[in-house]
């Protein structure tokens, strides 16, 4: 088998973040022991959020669905052990803002008791019906594990009218300490090679180009090696330059097929889906050991760690337990980073739970992340312009970002900022570039929020008037039924003289009333004779019971 | 444990602003040294009265606008200001000049807009050019490069012209200074001469003025590196030269004898200098990569334009200023094509 040469293509700027991947590659994947309790958040993935299934006191089986997925775009949670339901409430979960979210509490039994919890494997799944595999993928609560954490059923749904012709794999990992998909692909690249031919298989696409940053030499070898070549039945296994942020989605597709995945579009518009190594091995897992997603490898590095290393943790595992694993804290640690130090938000503290998309723990010290310098005004240098790999022009966005001029951010395609960073790690005067970007989408999106909000409240408000008007309208009929019932009964009050020059006296008054105002009120016009009639005797009847109620007051 | 919080990224690549303009001082060295060089020791006092003068009027205006000094100071722009209008005005100008012109690019153009970053136009122009504008005479009274030069002074005796006003033993400035060879091309082909007598002058060497051939030289090799520190980019030094340069070539192939060389264009007077160090002033020129072409091009057409048809010999300042004033819609026009938004492929 001869490799051709696999042309690559250039997407614009990027950056070389000082490598750190070393530091936690020396040892191999180790399986985290079990943890004194785990911590599910309701929800780990992009889209619905689950609904439990379990209430405090429940005994779950190691793989039970625990929360189940409502919508087409979520993902269903499992009990990644055997164990006691201790609460189901609010807890803090990982994310950048520090808030809680609705979590299932476990206290492992320690037995790691499956029960029947475990779907049936699918045998030959390359033959398998591709509605079953992706029913398979959906069930075992798949979703991203390159840190989006997308559900990936809904990527292996393709639509009859844009066919998938290349499935990319996507092993670039270009954050400069994450080693959690290099680990995998040394170690387990024969079931992460059938998890892309399963995505094959599903998607109908006749090619994979796998995509791995040249900084990973082990996992491309070890990829080579498993397929038998680098490029053997319609799958390529292509080293890429190490450039961040080539691991984002659509700068991979771009370096390895030199197709621009459209503005606001997604992969399948050219023709293409793209997986994390992880979720193939995940997929794999499920589809052929009928495992859902329960655990997955996490990368715990940095100097603030004593033993840096890749570890197959339980999902839910609290981060404190995991850096214990790792040997504890140094005394140097400084900052706590989920993700990797471009784009992974700092944690406030180590008592949240690792979730599916958590891919690394990044024990910093003050020299590995210092603390950035006094903001100086932008010299318009343009190395923001540089680096950025979504060809934006970061300086203007920062402008216009700052003065809250939000159309003008929109003119300038904020919304094409993928946030990779590069734009703030190349800053000379250490403008926070990338926060004034996140400020100017949610304030964005506020706005749209409130604007809708204002819209349904409009729309809500002139329900409600239709509706007054209607139940007026058919009140007045009702009175008016009533009323011509009324009327064929022989009036008795005919007889009190006073009282009938008094009505007489109240209906010239209204009529007076009438004529000066000028304005009639409009559901009184174009009345037929007898619902004037009606009404007048209405009026009289009113203004008869006004009299008598200021007689009687008088009394 | 609690750790405090920030937003990503964790890590930063730090050359910060005042790395940056370092380099670009570093970059000045070259071709100071040859100023020095050439026309003796009064661009280096200037220099001194400049940059003096620069970081003592920023720190005054950063105490009167209630701005921290300290950071500010340390980001050397006013340094590289001072030192760019130092070395443009005239070896001999005397030091209220120097302070004049310092006060306009500091001051004025830059300060008073707000300070770095928000000035429209590049001070260190501002300055020259309110000083060309007012005080003529003196910034044009050049001196002769020293070969040619009939007295020499060493740095005392340059010292007390620059703060006297007066040169020494009874010489008057005519007997001192002397046209820079753009001015001389400029009056002589008023006078009815031709290119080819008008270089018979010592006044030029081989392919510019004798000196100032040299001087460019320098400037373009710290122009160089400049772009190799990935200080500036291409766009606009390229596009400068270029469009001088070819504008040049037109009307000399039409017409030898009345218009200069392109040779003599671009290393003559200011037009290396301003290339590399004046019209890529980030502040104030365009940033798209497109845009610094059209920017950069302007300037070269300009200066073209004013060098020949103008009331002045050079014309790196003015056409520097206008074209500041045309960087924003240019910036406008010349969008990159943003990822995934169609376009060329």
């Amino acid at each position: 088998m001869t490799a051709q040469a696999h042309k690559l293509w250039h997407f614009n700027g990027g950056v070389h973040p000082e490598q750190h991947k070393d530091v936690s590659t020396r040892e191999p994947i180790e399986f985290m022991r079990l943890p004194r309790l785990v911590v599910l958040p309701l929800s780990q993935h992009i889209g619905e959020h689950c609904e439990p299934l379990v209430k405090a006191g429940d005994n779950v089986n190691k793989g039970q669905v625990i929360a189940r997925a409502p919508g087409y775009v979520s993902a269903a949670v499992h009990a990644s052990t055997s164990g006691r339901v201790v609460t189901v409430e609010e807890r803090p979960v990982p994310h950048p803002s520090g808030m809680s979210a609705p979590c299932i509490v476990i206290e492992p039994d320690g037995r790691e008791y499956w029960g029947e919890s475990r779907l049936p494997p699918i045998e030959d799944y390359l033959n398998a019906d591709p509605v079953t595999l992706r029913n398979r993928v959906r069930e075992a609560g798949i979703v991203g594990l390159g840190g989006a954490a997308f559900p990936s059923a809904v990527k292996l749904n393709p639509r009859t009218e844009q066919p998938i012709d290349t499935v990319i794999l996507n092993g670039a990992e270009c954050e400069p300490y994450i080693t959690c998909d290099d680990m995998l692909m040394r170690e387990r690249a024969a079931q992460v090679l059938d998890g892309l031919r399963i995505i094959m298989h599903v998607v109908k696409a006749g090619e994979a180009v796998i995509g791995i940053e040249d900084n990973k030499p082990e996992a491309y070898q070890d990829f080579c090696a498993a397929l038998g070549g680098s490029d053997v039945d319609g799958i390529r296994v292509v080293q890429v330059p190490t450039l961040y942020p080539t691991g984002g989605e659509k700068q991979l597709i771009k370096v390895l097929t030199g197709r621009e995945v459209p503005s606001q579009g997604l992969p399948i518009d050219v023709g293409m889906v793209c997986h994390n190594v992880g979720t193939a091995y995940a997929i794999y897992r499920a589809v052929a050991e009928g495992e859902p997603l329960i655990s997955r490898i996490v990368t715990v590095t940095g100097g603030g760690t004593q033993n840096p290393r890749n570890f197959e943790v339980l999902l839910g595992t609290p981060v404190g337990d995991l850096i214990d694993a790792a040997g504890g804290y140094t005394p140097e640690a400084h900052r706590l980073v989920m993700g990797g130090p471009m784009m992974g938000f700092a944690l406030s503290d180590d008592e949240v739970p690792v979730i599916k998309g958590t891919n690394c723990l990044l024990a910093a010290t003050r020299e590995e992340t210092p603390a950035t310098p006094p903001a100086l005004p932008c010299i318009r240098c343009g190395a923001c312009m540089r680096a950025c790999p979504a060809n934006l022009l970061p300086q203007q966005l920062y402008w216009f970002a700052r003065a809250r001029d939000f159309d003008k951010v929109q003119d300038y395609n904020l919304f094409d900022c993928i946030e990779c960073g590069c734009c703030s790690y190349v800053c000379p005067s250490h403008i926070p570039l990338v926060q004034y970007y996140r400020f100017a989408k949610t304030e964005i999106w506020e706005l749209e929020r409130e604007r809708r909000k204002a819209d349904q409240a409009r729309i809500r408000h002139e329900f409600r008037q239709e509706r007054l008007e209607r139940e007026k309208r058919e009140k007045a009929e009702k009175l008016a039924r009533k009323k011509a019932a009324l009327a064929k009964k022989p009036e008795k009050a005919d007889a009190e003289d006073p009282k009938k020059a008094a009505i007489q006296a109240a209906l010239e008054r209204v009529k007076a009333k009438k004529a000066t105002a000028g304005v009639e009120p409009k559901n009184t016009s174009d009345l037929t004779p007898e619902q004037a009639a009606q009404i007048e005797a209405a009026e009289a009847r009113r203004a008869h019971a006004r009299e008598k109620a200021d007689s009687e007051g008088n009394d | 444990m609690r750790f405090r919080t920030v937003s990503s990224p964790h890590v930063t690549r730090t050359p910060g602003v005042g790395a940056i303009m370092r380099q670009v001082l570093y970059a000045l060295v070259p071709g100071t040294a040859a100023l020095v060089w050439y026309f003796g020791w009064g661009t280096l006092i200037n220099l001194g009265i400049a940059v003096a003068a620069a970081v003592g009027f920023e720190a005054l205006m950063l105490v009167i606008r209630r701005r921290p000094v300290q950071p500010a100071l340390s980001d050397y722009s006013a340094v590289v200001t001072a030192w760019l209008l130092a070395i443009a005005i005239p070896p001999l100008s005397p030091w209220w000049l120097t302070v004049l012109g310092v006060f306009f690019a500091i001051v004025v153009a830059k300060q008073l807009y707000g300070g770095l970053g928000y000035n429209p136009f590049n001070p260190a122009m501002v300055g020259y050019v309110v000083l060309l504008i007012s005080f003529p005479r003196e910034m044009t009274t050049w001196l002769p490069v020293q070969s040619l030069a009939a007295h020499h002074f060493d740095l005392l005796q340059t010292a007390q012209i620059i703060f006297t006003g007066t040169p020494l033993h009874g010489l008057g400035w005519d007997a001192v200074s002397g046209a820079t060879p753009l001015d001389q091309v400029k009056t002589q082909l008023g006078l009815g001469h031709t290119i080819s007598e008008i270089r018979k002058n010592s006044l030029f060497g081989d392919f510019g003025g004798k000196g100032w051939e040299w001087i460019a030289n320098w400037y373009f090799l710290g122009g160089v590196w400049l772009l190799y520190k990935r200080i500036i980019t291409w766009q606009i030094p390229t596009a400068m030269l270029l469009s001088l340069g070819l504008l040049a070539g037109v009307f000399f192939l039409y017409d030898p004898d009345a218009f200069a060389s392109p040779a003599f264009h671009i290393f003559s007077g200011g037009a290396m200098l301003g290339a590399f160090f004046i019209a890529t002033d980030p502040v104030t020129a365009s940033t798209t990569p497109r845009g610094q072409l059209i920017y950069g091009a302007g300037i070269g057409i300009l200066t073209f334009v004013i060098r020949t048809w103008g009331g002045y010999p050079d014309a790196i300042a003015f056409a520097v200023l206008l074209m500041n004033m045309a960087a924003p819609t240019i910036d406008y026009y010349t969008q990159p094509r943003v990822f995934g938004h169609g376009g060329r492929e």
